[in-house]
C-alpha cells in the first residue's frame, strides 16, 4: 500500500493538482465586480456552497471582464477561478460553447480524449471524473455561467 | 465499560459486535472500511437483513385483509413489530404505534392533523435553532397555512439549547413545542425531561424528534412525558422507510386521519366513510411490511446487545475521538456540550468538508459532511458545513486512529 492505499493515491493527486490547489488558494478575480452587466448564484443544495458570478458584459456581446464571491470546496473555487480566466475576452456565445465543453467533458467517460483537447488549462478539472460525488462541484460556477448569460433569475443549480 | 480483546489490533475498545454487520466486512480502496457515518444512517446486523428476505421470501402477503395463510404470517409478524416498538419506547398501549415511513412523516403528521386544524393567527409554535430541517419545515409550511407564529430559541457556543430563553419563550399561547432528544449536526442530548415539564406548566402539547436519540438510549416515553416522540428505522440498525409516531392515545384519537385510503376505513359508503381505530386511522394504504419487520428485528437486536454496554461504550469512544481531535493542531470542534451522543462535527484548518471527506472516503473512511440538514446550525457558527464522525456500537478504537491519521493524510495533501 502506499501512502492513501491502494490505487486511490494517483486519482488523489489527481483530482488535487496543483493548479486546482493553487487558484484554490489564491482564486483570481474573486470579489464583487461593481461595472457588471450580468450577475448569477449558483447553489449546490446537496452541500450549501453558494457562488455569485459576474460578467461585464459590452453592447457587442463580448466579456469584458468576470469576477466571483462566494465559499466553497478546493474545487468548485478552483473550478469558478479557473472560469474567469478563461472567459474574459470571450463573445458570449464563445463562452457558452466553453460552458458545453466542460460540462460533458467532465461528465464524459475517462477515456474520452477528443472532448479534452479544447479546453486547455481548463483540463485540469478532468480529474473530477473519477469521483463522481465532486463532479457537481466543479460544474457549479459553469452552471451559473450560463445563467447569468442567460440572465436567468433563479439561482443556478447543479442538480 | 466495554470490553478490551485483541483481535484485530492491541487493546482495543470494542463491543465485539462487528461482526453482525455483512457491509462493514468489505473493503474500500484497498483499506477495511471504517464506517463513521451512522448518524446519517445505521447499518443493518444480519438478523435485520434475514428477517426482510424471510418475510419476502415466504410470507409475502397484503396485511389485514386476507383469509389465507401467507397474509395471516404477515400480519402477525408486522403487528409483532409493533408490539415490540411499543414496548421499546414503553408507551401504554399499542394503539399509540403509528407505523411511518419515518421521523419525516411522523412530524408532518403531527403538524397537519393535530395543529392544522386547532391553530390560527394569534397561536404559536415553538422550536430551537438546533433541530433537523425535518423538524423545522413542518412548522413553517403549517403556520404558512395557518397564520400561526412559529418561535425559536437559539444556541450557544456549545452547541447547546439556549434554557432560559426556551422556558421564556413558553406562554399560553404556544399550542405545541417541537424539540429534538438529540441533535444530529452536534451530539447534543437536550436535556428533554425538564423541557417538557416546564411546557407542562403553560398546557403545551410536546412534540419530541428522537430520530438521533433511539439508536443510543434508552427511551420511555410515559417517564418523560411527551405527547409526541417521533423517530425512524433506518437510525436504529432497520431498514429505510420505516418510522414511529407516538402519540398519546386521546390525542390521536381527537385527531382527523392524515390520508385517506385502503386500510384506515371501517366502512366506506358513498356518502361517507367511518374511520378505522387507532393506530390504523393513521396508516392508510398498504404499508412498509417488510421494513417494519425489519424494525422489529432491529429493536431484537438493540435489547439483545443492551443499553447499558452501548451507552458505556459508545461515550468511551467519543472521549477517545474527541480528546483524539482535539490533539491535531488546527481541528476545530463544532458542538461541545457535556452531555452528548457519539457524534463529533469538526474543521480541519482552512480544508473544506468536502475535500476532506473525499481525501477519507479514499482511504476507506465514510464520514459525513456538509450541512447535516441542519442549516440554521450551520448558521450560528457561520460556517457552510463541517465533518461529522458518528459512531455506534459496532465501531472500535481502531477506527478511531485510522481516523486520526486519516486526518493527517488529508493535511499532507493541503499543505
Amino acid at each position: 500500500m502506499n501512502e492513501f492505499g491502494g490505487m486511490s493515491n494517483d486519482e488523489l493527486r489527481d483530482l488535487y493538482r496543483e493548479l486546482i490547489l493553487d487558484h484554490a488558494r489564491k482564486p483570481r478575480h474573486f470579489g464583487k465586480l461593481e461595472s457588471a452587466t450580468h450577475s448569477a448564484e449558483g447553489i449546490n443544495p446537496l452541500c450549501g456552497d453558494k457562488l455569485r458570478l459576474y460578467l461585464q458584459v459590452d453592447a457587442a456581446g463580448n466579456i469584458r471582464d468576470a469576477a466571483f464571491e462566494g465559499s466553497g470546496c478546493a474545487i468548485s473555487v478552483a473550478s469558478a477561478s479557473l472560469l474567469t480566466d478563461s472567459i474574459i475576452g470571450l463573445h458570449e456565445r464563445d463562452a457558452l460553447a466553453k460552458f458545453e465543453d466542460v460540462t460533458s467533458s467532465l461528465t464524459a467517460s475517462a477515456g474520452d480524449v477528443q472532448r479534452s483537447i479544447k479546453l486547455g488549462k481548463l483540463r485540469a478539472l478532468e480529474g473530477v471524473r473519477q469521483f463522481p460525488a465532486r463532479v457537481k462541484c466543479a460544474t457549479l460556477a459553469w452552471h451559473a455561467l450560463r445563467s447569468a448569460i442567460n440572465q436567468q433569475a433563479t439561482p443556478a443549480r447543479t442538480e | 465499560m466495554s470490553q478490551v480483546v485483541r483481535n484485530r489490533g492491541e487493546n482495543i475498545t470494542t463491543l465485539g459486535v462487528r461482526a453482525d454487520f455483512p457491509a462493514l466486512q468489505q473493503e474500500i480502496n484497498g483499506q477495511p472500511l471504517v464506517y463513521l457515518d451512522s448518524a446519517a444512517t445505521a447499518q443493518q446486523p444480519t438478523t435485520v437483513i434475514d428477517a426482510v428476505a424471510n418475510y419476502h421470501r415466504h410470507d409475502h402477503a397484503n396485511v389485514h385483509r386476507g383469509v389465507h395463510a401467507l397474509s395471516h404470517r404477515a400480519t402477525e409478524a408486522y403487528e409483532g413489530a409493533r408490539d415490540k416498538l411499543q414496548s421499546f419506547i414503553n408507551a401504554a398501549s399499542r394503539s399509540e404505534i403509528v407505523l411511518t415511513s419515518g421521523t419525516t412523516e411522523s412530524v408532518n403528521l403531527v403538524a397537519q392533523s393535530f395543529c392544522r386544524p386547532r391553530i390560527g393567527a394569534g397561536d404559536k409554535i415553538l422550536i430551537t435553532q438546533l433541530e433537523h430541517h425535518s423538524n423545522i419545515v413542518p412548522w413553517q409550511l403549517v403556520c404558512e397555512q395557518t397564520g400561526a407564529e412559529l418561535l425559536i430559541a437559539p444556541i450557544d457556543d456549545s452547541g447547546q439549547i439556549d434554557l432560559d430563553v426556551l422556558r421564556a419563550l413558553m406562554t399560553d399561547e404556544v399550542v405545541l413545542m417541537a424539540v429534538g432528544h438529540v441533535s444530529n449536526a452536534l451530539g447534543t442530548i437536550n436535556p428533554v425531561k425538564d423541557i417538557i415539564a416546564w411546557a407542562k406548566q403553560f398546557d403545551i402539547m410536546v412534540l419530541i424528534d428522537g430520530a438521533q436519540a433511539v439508536p443510543h438510549m434508552a427511551i420511555d416515553v410515559q417517564e418523560l412525558g411527551c405527547d409526541f416522540y417521533a423517530f425512524s428505522g433506518h437510525k436504529m440498525f432497520g431498514p429505510t422507510g420505516t418510522g414511529v409516531l407516538y402519540g398519546r392515545e386521546a390525542l390521536l384519537d381527537a385527531m382527523p386521519p392524515w390520508q385517506g385510503g385502503g386500510d384506515m376505513i371501517l366502512e366506506v359508503r358513498l356518502d361517507g366513510t367511518t374511520f378505522n381505530d387507532l393506530p390504523y386511522k393513521f396508516e392508510a394504504g398498504t404499508p412498509n411490511i417488510a421494513g417494519i419487520i425489519g424494525l422489529g428485528a432491529a429493536v431484537d437486536y438493540i435489547l439483545d446487545v443492551g443499553f447499558d454496554k452501548i451507552a458505556a461504550h459508545e461515550q468511551d469512544l467519543l472521549t477517545q475521538l474527541t480528546t483524539r481531535l482535539g490533539e491535531i493542531e488546527d481541528i476545530r470542534l463544532i458542538g461541545t456540550s457535556a452531555n452528548k451522543a457519539s457524534v463529533q462535527s469538526f474543521l480541519l484548518g482552512d480544508i473544506h468538508p468536502h475535500d476532506l471527506g473525499t481525501i477519507l472516503d479514499h482511504q476507506g473512511i465514510a464520514i459525513r459532511t456538509g450541512h447535516h440538514c441542519a442549516m440554521p446550525v450551520m448558521e450560528f457558527f457561520g460556517l457552510a458545513g463541517t465533518a461529522r464522525a458518528s459512531l455506534s456500537l459496532y465501531n472500535d478504537s481502531d477506527d478511531i486512529d485510522r481516523l486520526i491519521a486519516a486526518i493527517e493524510k488529508a493535511r499532507q495533501v493541503f499543505a
